[in-house]
């Protein structure tokens, strides 16, 4: 099975989630946020990884620590994501507005 | 143009839209539920909808197909639940076969759409309801890569920049 890596696959899992909420506020070494969560650190592990290939995260190495940090740019991209929806339906509603206006004319 | 607003529901499950439009309550009503006038704005350009069946009533329901410019083509049925004349109705929005039969591809969703007059303009709500916050998710992304109106924008935002 082909894995997705993007934005959208890291934000589907309510402990990625969390874990992108915790980096909100500052970088977290590994261990700090395995602790916030009822989860084996392996888990953990491997959530982590996935944000990484997902490149909503980077992991930095500092001696025996592993930190890591938001990457913001590529964040910013889930904000954006129900901008395809609004274009949908704006562009709906100014058909419908002329719809409407054809309507009101025809009605006088 | 008048503005339309966005909110997500805080469950992750429900998107509301809502907008105001410049004519009576029954007007916009008829353009909601008849299917020649829906067939002549429900597409987002370029795309177009062509209506196979409709019967609106509770229990009804709406078989219409989604035509691109190059060809493609998705169906989709909406099956009516409630409804109260001039004033709102409930449905099951699901993508389907031509012959209406549904396919499990992808999530459908609930809609409540709200008609509140307003003199002589109409607020309409419409209310999307998923299943799941990873079907919502889903959805969207879907309209994100058939790109619909963007995929044409962005091409607008770029040729300028190839010249």
């Amino acid at each position: 099975m082909e894995s997705r890596r993007d934005v959208f696959q890291a934000i589907a899992d309510p402990t990625r989630r969390g874990i992108l909420t915790m980096l909100i506020q500052q970088p977290q070494n590994l261990n700090t946020i395995a602790e916030n969560f009822n989860m084996t650190r392996q888990g953990i592990s491997l959530h982590v990884k996935i944000l990484e290939e997902c490149n909503v995260i980077s992991i930095r190495r500092q001696g025996r620590e592993r930190y890591c940090d938001l990457n913001a740019k590529k964040i910013a991209e889930i904000a954006d994501w129900l901008e395809p929806f609004q274009k949908m339906w704006e562009g709906r509603f100014s058909q419908l507005d002329n719809l409407l206006h054809t309507l009101k004319r025809k009605s006088k | 143009m008048n503005e339309t607003t966005y909110s997500k529901d805080p469950s992750g499950k429900k998107l509301i839209v809502t907008r105001v439009f410049d004519a009576p309550v029954d007007l916009v009503w008829k353009a909601w539920t008849n299917h020649t006038l829906l067939d002549q704005w429900w597409a987002p350009k370029p795309w177009k909808t062509t209506t196979k069946t409709m019967n609106f009533s509770e229990g009804g329901h709406w078989l219409y197909s989604m035509n691109g410019p190059d060809g493609e083509q998705s169906w989709a049925r909406v099956d009516y639940e409630k409804m109260v004349i001039n004033e709102g109705f409930s449905a099951a929005d699901s993508f389907c076969d031509e012959e209406g039969n549904i396919t499990d591809a992808l999530p459908g969703m609930h809609w409540v759409v709200k008609f509140i007059p307003m003199g002589d303009t109409t607020t309409v709500e419409v209310q999307s309801i998923f299943a799941s916050e990873a079907d919502l998710e889903k959805i969207v992304e879907m309209g994100f890569k058939e790109g619909f109106a963007s995929a044409h924008d962005n091409l607008d935002a770029l040729l300028p920049t190839l010249s």
